[in-house]
């Protein structure tokens, strides 16, 4: 019998091994898959477990966290939710987070290393560290103006610092509120179907994440070509450009919206925004002079973070001469969000340096010390100082003696440069208006300030949609703004 | 683990010298008292850390808390010095540890609103009342003999239990309940012993019929079936029990008697053969049952894919959750009071408790915990190989099965090893008819043990055939 009962022993102890085996498979070799399945809450719970770090403009907090009292301790709330919901994004127990929320998600949460003030020891306690706090670049001022300027109008603005690439403004229109995605719940999940159906998608980030076909602003570009490689020395010099201007290989003749363009000299071409003169220009100067151009001013790049990624603005690289002439003045495949159009005005304010663009001046820990601090940053040399120079006489004569005008503050100087893009099928739909502008402060040499506005669905009569009309007006806004300011702590 | 301790001490003689070396034989109540100090403090110390992990302070009750179990622990510790001194030590130390563990569990889980109401004092009540029981066993059953004078009255009774809770309404699906003047009863679990002690009796009286009695099995020799006389009472009172039992849906304590009644008829007999029986019993009681029950069937179809119901967008099921908590305790676990397992939801006290200790307590902390209940299951096995008597034996091994499988059961439903079977794990989990019945099952072994290790023989009560039997 003895044997018998060591036999039921052992029967027993390999019971409780192949239990204590399975304990292995499960808590070890598993544990990774089933903490990735997305259906277990315990991320969730342990993101929410405290209250998310805030996000900061001019050093008041646009974001706070409620406590909830249920399984997800705490919710994200925001503070003019939709004037900032371009910067912050949206932090939603559900559907995730996007934009600052996202990119800084782990800084805001806690669970970013650098935050630890001792190393390793939240790693032995496995306690998270408070989530730290985003200071954002974003002048508040700045910020408003241009959203009451675009007053609902689909549309987008972008201000930039161009001694620093601080990003002062950055708006989007229409906007949604960020906090009625936070929780989760039904109201969460309606809210969610209904701002994907909107046709005007007011959860798109349109400053940084729509690209549109920049139209005449990219004169600009197709200008400095010029100037740098010397194809124009002399502004007032006249050109032998025919008017209308039949694009080569073609047949199609392209015609200016005013007159006076015939064989102009480009000072006048530029403040009268002619096409035939600037798309000729483009066409002798031949498709590598102003792709390499565009590019020095910051398209095609596809790695600019401010930190949220920017979409990529695009000149295309291989072109025949009648796509470059049209490239030229902003049509064709050319296409730029109005953050990169700001960089552009921005980098000619500034002396032909263009500066990085930024979003997060600094990050500190929940208890005030700073853990990072963004230094201003030279993207590219994009002109020479002289081509600036230029560039600044052609832009500010826009302002004083062109199509401009609407962009005029008294006592400052004010460069500019209004576009009308044409889009849609055969061009016809509500062609967009643009406005791209810098300000220099009285008695300064450089810009403090530049800008670039889109206005999507200029409600108006056709002949009156014009960058100058719809969208300068609001690029005057945000300059006073910023101008009216003091000056930011660096 | 429990095979190596099995197998350690040699049973004592009863040809021990009587006298005076007797009598200073090492009882070892002494290093008893000393486990449990450190039972009961492990214990304060975890209902401690729950305080501290939730609010940041320990809480106001964990000198009552201490106190309490520390009193009951003194009490049953007592009753052991007076009724059973030669007693194995470890029994008791690892029971007041696990029901303290258990305690402490279901305490942190009171924590959470969305599980309900408070379970920690009411299982504080029936712990007492378990010791409580485990006190008047030990002091009033004087020889663990005398239990099978009662083998018929024990199957009685148990088949009465059995069958009782089928005039009460179903709760989540199996009648398995019975409530009354707000209390409510699981009579199942009373019928483990009562089986127990039958199936010991019965097995030792006719361990020579059912041995060597009967005809061949394909003419081989080790398969013997015995002679339909002396096994019919037998299967008769096994299939009653298995029977209503699949009645009542309660399929985890259904597959605990059908194993234990394996278990003690192979210790009883010797024969393999019943091994083979067994199983085929087994299998094709398994196809059968979870063919025609779709409660089974769904158990089973959780078992073998236990993420499917995520696909098809339900939300995770309970054994989904339950690994989802097992697997973030990873290696350490999260620490007391600061896991998610209340995700699990319904059960999370009972059928699912081990799964916070899984979380909250990692694999370290559930390493722990399986090796007492193997020390607990190998001191029951060791008791068994000492006793003289093949009643006291076979009563051993049943009840030391008994733990064994439970275990085995309710950790492998809850990790997806086998199908989940609604069950009670032994001390841990939330349930008073449970943890009575733990503490009934630990007061017989300590009986046993002591009968086991008691120095002076008691040649009256070990008659000669019984020896020569041996």
């Amino acid at each position: 019998m003895n044997r018998c009962v060591r036999h039921a022993a052992a029967f027993c102890a390999l019971l409780l091994l192949a239990v204590l085996a399975n304990a292995v498979r499960v808590q070890l070799v598993q544990a990774g898959r089933l903490a990735a399945n997305p259906a277990d809450r315990r991320a969730d719970i342990a993101l929410y477990r405290q209250p998310r770090g805030n996000i900061l403009v001019a050093g008041r907090p646009v974001t706070s966290s409620r406590a909830t009292g249920g399984q997800l301790r705490y919710v994200r709330s925001y503070r003019d939710g939709p004037l900032y919901a371009p910067v912050t994004g949206f932090a939603s127990q559900i559907y995730g987070a996007s934009l600052l929320e996202g990119t800084e998600g782990a800084l805001l949460d806690g669970s970013d290393p650098a935050l630890d003030e001792q190393p390793l020891w939240p790693e032995i306690t496995r306690a998270r560290q408070r989530g730290g706090d985003v200071h954002t670049t974003i002048d508040p001022a700045a910020q408003q103006a241009a959203f009451t300027g675009l007053a609902g109008r689909r549309g987008a603005v972008a201000a930039l610092d161009p001694a620093t690439g601080r990003i002062l403004a950055l708006v989007s229109s229409p906007s949604y509120d960020p906090g009625r995605l936070a929780g989760a719940g039904p109201s969460v999940t309606a809210t969610w179907k209904q701002l994907n159906a909107d046709p005007a998608q007011p959860m798109l980030d349109r400053a940084i994440r729509q690209t549109y076909p920049p139209g005449s602003t990219f004169k600009v570009v197709t200008a400095a070509a010029a100037l740098e490689s010397g194809e124009v020395t002399d502004l007032r010099a006249r050109t032998a450009s025919p008017d209308p201007y039949t694009l080569p290989g073609t047949t199609v003749r392209l015609t200016n919206e005013g007159a006076g363009c015939r064989n102009a000299s480009m000072f006048d071409a530029f403040r009268y925004s002619c096409n035939t003169v600037f798309a000729k220009l483009g066409a002798d100067l031949g498709d590598q002079a102003v792709v390499a151009q565009a590019e020095r001013f910051g398209f095609d790049d596809t790695r600019l973070r401010i930190p949220p990624a920017v979409a990529v603005s695009t000149v295309d690289r291989w072109m025949s001469p009648d796509q470059v002439a049209l490239s030229s003045i902003g049509q064709f495949d050319t296409t730029a969000t109005p953050l990169q159009m700001a960089m552009v005005a921005a980098a000619v304010g500034n002396g032909g340096r263009l500066m990085a663009p930024y979003l997060v001046d600094e990050v500190t820990s929940h208890g005030g010390t700073t853990v990072s601090r963004t230094r201003p940053r030279l993207l590219h040399q994009a002109v020479s100082a002289r081509t600036a120079a230029l560039l600044q006489e052609l832009m500010e004569a826009v302002v004083t003696r062109g199509t401009g005008g609407n962009a005029a503050i008294p006592g400052v100087v004010v460069g500019g440069k209004t576009g009308t893009a044409q889009h849609g099928p055969a061009n016809k739909g509500t062609p967009y208006a643009w406005f791209v502008s810098y300000a220099k402060p009285p008695g300064a040499d450089r810009a403090s300030v530049a800008v670039a506005v889109v206005v999507e669905d200029a409600a108006a009569v056709r002949a009156d949609i014009s960058g100058g009309g719809n969208a300068a007006p609001i690029a005057r806004a945000v300059m006073r703004a910023v101008l009216a300011a003091p000056p930011p702590a660096p | 683990m429990s095979a190596t301790s099995a197998t350690a001490p040699p049973p004592r003689r009863p040809a021990e010298p009587r006298g005076p070396a007797a009598t200073r034989r090492a009882d070892r109540r002494g290093v008893e008292l000393c486990l449990l100090v450190a039972a009961v403090g492990i214990c304060v110390y975890g209902y401690a850390e729950v305080g501290l992990a939730r609010t940041g302070a320990v809480p106001k009750d964990a000198a009552a808390y201490g106190g309490g179990l520390g009193g009951l622990a003194l009490l049953a510790h007592a009753a052991v010095r007076a009724g059973a001194r030669y007693a194995d030590p470890l029994l008791l130390p690892i029971a007041v540890l696990l029901n303290g563990l258990g305690l402490v569990l279901i305490y942190r889980l009171d924590l959470e609103p969305s599980l309900g109401p408070r379970a920690a004092p009411a299982q504080l009540v029936w712990s007492g009342t378990g010791v409580g029981l485990f006190i008047v066993t030990v002091l009033a059953l004087r020889d663990h003999r005398v239990l099978a004078r009662y083998a018929y009255v024990s199957v009685t009774a148990a088949l009465v239990l059995l069958v009782a809770p089928i005039a009460f309404p179903s709760v989540n699906g199996a009648r398995i309940w019975i409530r009354a003047a707000g209390f409510s009863i699981q009579p199942g679990e009373f019928a483990k012993v009562l089986l127990a002690v039958f199936f010991a009796g019965y097995l030792s009286a006719n361990r020579a019929a059912l041995a060597y009695a009967g005809r061949r099995v394909l003419g081989i020799d080790r398969l013997q079936l015995p002679t339909g006389r002396v096994l019919g009472p037998v299967l008769a009172v096994w299939l009653a029990s298995v029977g209503v039992l699949v009645l009542e849906r309660d399929l985890g304590t259904s597959l605990l008697f059908f194993c234990l009644f394996v278990v003690m008829l192979y210790v009883a007999t010797g024969r393999t053969g019943w091994i083979a029986v067994g199983l085929l019993l087994a299998a094709g009681g398994a196809a059968a049952v979870s063919a025609n029950e779709p409660h089974v069937h769904q158990r089973v179809q959780d078992w073998l894919h236990p993420f499917a119901s995520i696909a098809a967008g339900d939300g995770p099921s309970q054994i989904a959750q339950s690994l989802f908590a097992f697997g973030s305790g990873g290696a350490l676990g999260a620490g007391l009071g600061q896991g998610s397992s209340a995700l699990i939801g319904f059960a999370a006290k009972s059928d699912f408790v081990l799964a916070t200790a899984g979380e909250e307590l990692g694999l370290a902390g559930l390493c722990g915990l399986l090796g007492l209940y193997a020390l607990l299951v190998a001191r029951g096995f060791a008791a068994a190989l000492a006793t003289r008597d093949p009643f006291g034996r076979l009563l051993a091994v049943g009840l030391a099965s008994i733990l064994a499988l439970q275990v085995f059961v309710i950790t492998g439903g809850v990790m997806d090893l086998i199908p989940m079977t609604g069950m009670a794990m032994p001390f841990l989990a939330q349930g008073g008819s449970s943890v009575v019945t733990n503490w009934l099952i630990v007061a017989v072994l300590i009986r046993i043990s002591d009968r086991a290790r008691r120095p002076e023989p008691a040649p009256a009560a070990v008659p000669a055939a019984e020896r020569a039997a041996r």
